[in-house]
């Protein structure tokens, strides 16, 4: 599983920033939205030479309500589950189409989703396109919920977070299962590089994106992206929410490059969940022992973390 | 000149049709009876005889998807499918011809569950009927391999811009051997240019496919893309005229059999089409008023050439190769009452739903056929063939 993969690419620095933006102001996300924020940072840090595939979903609403459309690229939206099929066939294509000549270079593919559309519906077509290698970059919108159809649970959404088919009542916490871990389930092809990112980490996510674009076949990229209408928070505090997943270690920021575990970001001194849980609506129901409880699984799973990064580590050999 | 005659599985024909038309993707998921086909073009891939990408996708669902994908960035793309897997893309056939991507499918036609059955009828296309594709029907191993062909030239063709399904029945005509002349490649180089998309996926000049549809817009894209399936039978006639130039043949929307004028016409679509012609034939010799409408263009339906093939005609026993339960007969003669609602000489429509999954119907039931409707035997409604009884 371990290979050692070098990865050449044009780091993105404060000072290099790309100024032009892929997706025209305009479009109809909610203020605040995470997705959009983060999805502009990802086709900024791409380029110009980026064919996009894009799920039914929020973004794909927002972005392209006919006559209008919000996209500088070409985007094709087919359906909900496809999108890495879709795009395994735009890849396949586009390679056909450079092997004969008929273009002379071939364009980067990216793949939008939401977690519905990547942890749920479409998880067979994404398996497929990881295990069949295409070179591309799929990238999940994790905002932990249906928020496009009106925030129903989803396989992504935490334990105790409260949605309209997750409510919190007399008899419920809310959501009764563990968040499913998409990025491992990505690792597990054994595919050249998986990550996490956060728009609140902007420059980690960018480089994330261009490294993931510089390697050769899949890469699978998890964005934590902040639903201010979903979680029952103010739009102002969606970069705030998110930096704050990072520093608690809900949301712990690593790559994983040829199957090594490399941690991106591990907060000197690590907030507890509460600060987290707190400002958000869809946690408000929970108690001290259930805050407790989600306290021990965020350092269960950063301890996991570590001891991947540890056993999958160069020096550790 | 004398050219190549073969003995060949049909199957393995239109794989080499596939292959001559110079496909550059091909998606697949297998499924039988439509495996032969996609074995071989991974064969032809592996070998370096076809420059194309395969992708073994790990669903029909995924093969509609990643067609369409291949599409619209801009290549010449090409599945089958059948049965179960033909449902299974049913989601992604509506968006194939909404978003006019000239895809072409062989659709080696089967029985849907339950219970599960490998064998051939019609159900799995006349559950899609509605797709907005354009749908062809064959009969033979020839057929089959210059209508794949044709069905490119149809698809791509920027007055189509529509996915074109080539049916084809499961066993009786995927699996068997056949006597099939193969065009040259230059020949069919010359009949088909490459694929020159009207849009595609290209960042230097960006597009948006596959909007959200407001209201506002929505019921006018659905009328567009109708208009654009009802105008394609023009381009149909003119590609099969182009055919039968090119290939000496003499196909048609419609064709009939059998004695001119005749007051009892057979409808027949697909392989069974053969055995009625030699159940026609034989009545013909037994001095018996009978002839044979054999309908290619099932999508858009040819209604024009229909009723001209049908003039005269006092009665049509259609033979129906898939139920549609709850309804008042099978989906071709309910489309046929729909083509004749109205008419004033309409003729009499008696459906008989034969060979479900596989049920053999040999040449002596359509003589049977024939004999009791003529009695006014067969019911007014709807037979199931060997089940509802159809004695005297």
């Amino acid at each position: 599983m371990l290979t050692d993969i070098a990865i050449d690419y044009e780091k993105i620095t404060a000072k290099n920033l790309p100024k032009e933006c892929m997706i025209s102001s305009g479009h109809r996300a909610c203020q605040g939205c995470g997705e959009i924020l983060a999805m502009g940072m990802v086709t900024k840090a791409a380029g110009r030479d980026i064919v996009v595939a894009n799920a039914t979903g929020c973004m794909e609403i927002v972005t392209s309500p006919y006559p209008q459309t919000a996209w500088k690229l070409p985007w094709m939206h087919v359906a909900f589950e496809n999108t890495a099929a879709v795009g395994s066939g735009i890849e396949a294509g586009l390679k056909v189409l450079h092997r004969q000549g008929k273009i002379k270079k071939k364009p980067h593919v990216i793949c939008f989703a939401g977690d519905g559309a990547t942890a749920d519906i479409g998880l067979q077509a994404l398996s497929g396109a990881l295990e069949r290698g295409h070179d591309m970059l799929y990238v999940c919108l994790d905002n932990e919920a249906y928020m496009n159809t009106g925030i129903q649970r989803s396989s992504s959404t935490p334990w105790g977070a409260t949605t309209t088919t997750s409510p919190a009542g007399k008899q419920s916490k809310g959501q009764h299962t563990q968040k499913k871990n998409l990025p491992l389930i990505a690792a597990a092809h054994g595919i050249p590089y998986v990550a996490t990112a956060s728009p609140a980490f902007h420059l980690d996510l960018m480089n994330k994106v261009r490294k993931a674009l510089a390697v050769d076949g899949p890469a699978y990229l998890h964005v934590y992206a902040p639903c201010p209408t979903g979680w029952g928070l103010a739009g102002a505090k969606s970069v705030e929410i998110a930096r704050l997943a990072v520093n608690t270690k809900v949301f712990p920021l690593y790559e994983v490059i040829g199957g090594r575990f490399v941690i991106s970001r591990k907060p000197a001194k690590p907030q507890p969940v509460l600060d987290y849980l707190k400002p958000q609506r869809r946690f408000r129901h929970l108690g001290e022992n259930d805050v407790a409880a989600i306290q021990h699984s965020v350092d269960a799973a950063w301890d996991y973390l570590e001891r991947l990064a540890k056993a999958t580590g160069k020096d550790e050999e | 000149m004398l050219k190549k005659r073969v003995g060949i599985e049909v199957s393995l024909a239109v794989a080499e049709a596939v292959k001559l038309a110079r496909a550059q993707v091909v998606s697949a998921y297998p499924i039988t009876p439509q495996t032969h086909i996609v074995e071989e073009l991974s064969t032809y891939v592996a070998n370096g005889e076809l420059d194309a990408e395969f992708i073994p996708v790990e669903s029909e669902h995924s093969a509609m998807s990643a067609a369409v994908g291949a599409s619209a960035a801009g290549t010449r793309v090409y599945t089958a499918t059948s049965s179960q897997g033909l449902a299974l893309m049913h989601e992604i056939l509506f968006i194939a011809s909404a978003q006019r991507l000239p895809i072409v499918m062989t659709v080696a036609n089967r029985s849907l569950s339950g219970p599960i059955s490998i064998w051939n009828d019609h159900s799995d296309i006349m559950a899609e009927r509605d797709i907005g594709w354009v749908q062809l029907f064959v009969e033979d191993g020839q057929e089959s391999t210059e209508l794949t062909i044709a069905a490119f030239k149809i698809a791509e063709d920027h007055r189509v811009l529509l996915p074109v399904a080539v049916n084809m029945d499961g066993f009786i005509l995927t699996h068997m051997i056949e006597p099939v002349v193969f065009p040259e490649q230059a020949e069919v180089d010359a009949f088909l240019p490459p694929y020159s998309p009207a849009l595609r996926l290209d960042p230097a000049k960006p597009v948006t496919m596959g909007p959200v549809g407001v209201p506002e817009v929505y019921m006018e894209a659905k009328k567009q893309c109708e208009q654009a399936l009802l105008d394609s039978k023009a381009v149909v006639k003119e590609v099969l005229g182009e055919v039968n130039a090119a290939f000496d043949r003499k196909y048609d929307l419609v064709e009939t059999n059998g004695k001119k004028k005749a007051k009892t016409l057979f409808v027949t679509m697909g392989s069974l089409g053969e055995s009625v012609w030699s159940a026609v034939d034989a009545l013909n010799e037994d001095g018996e008023d009978v002839g044979q409408v054999r309908i290619r263009l099932w999508r858009p339906f040819p209604v024009k050439e229909f009723k001209k093939a049908c003039k005269g005609a006092k009665r049509l026993i259609v033979i129906d190769r898939a139920m549609s339960p709850g309804s008042v007969c099978g989906p071709v003669a309910q489309e046929l009452k729909n083509v004749f609602y109205g008419d004033k000489d309409a003729p009499e429509i008696i459906d008989v739903v034969a060979g479900l999954g596989g049920r053999d119907v040999p040449v002596a039931d359509f003589r049977e056929m024939y004999r009791l409707a003529k009695k006014g035997k067969l019911d007014k409604t709807y037979t199931l063939w060997g089940v509802d009884g159809n004695a005297d």
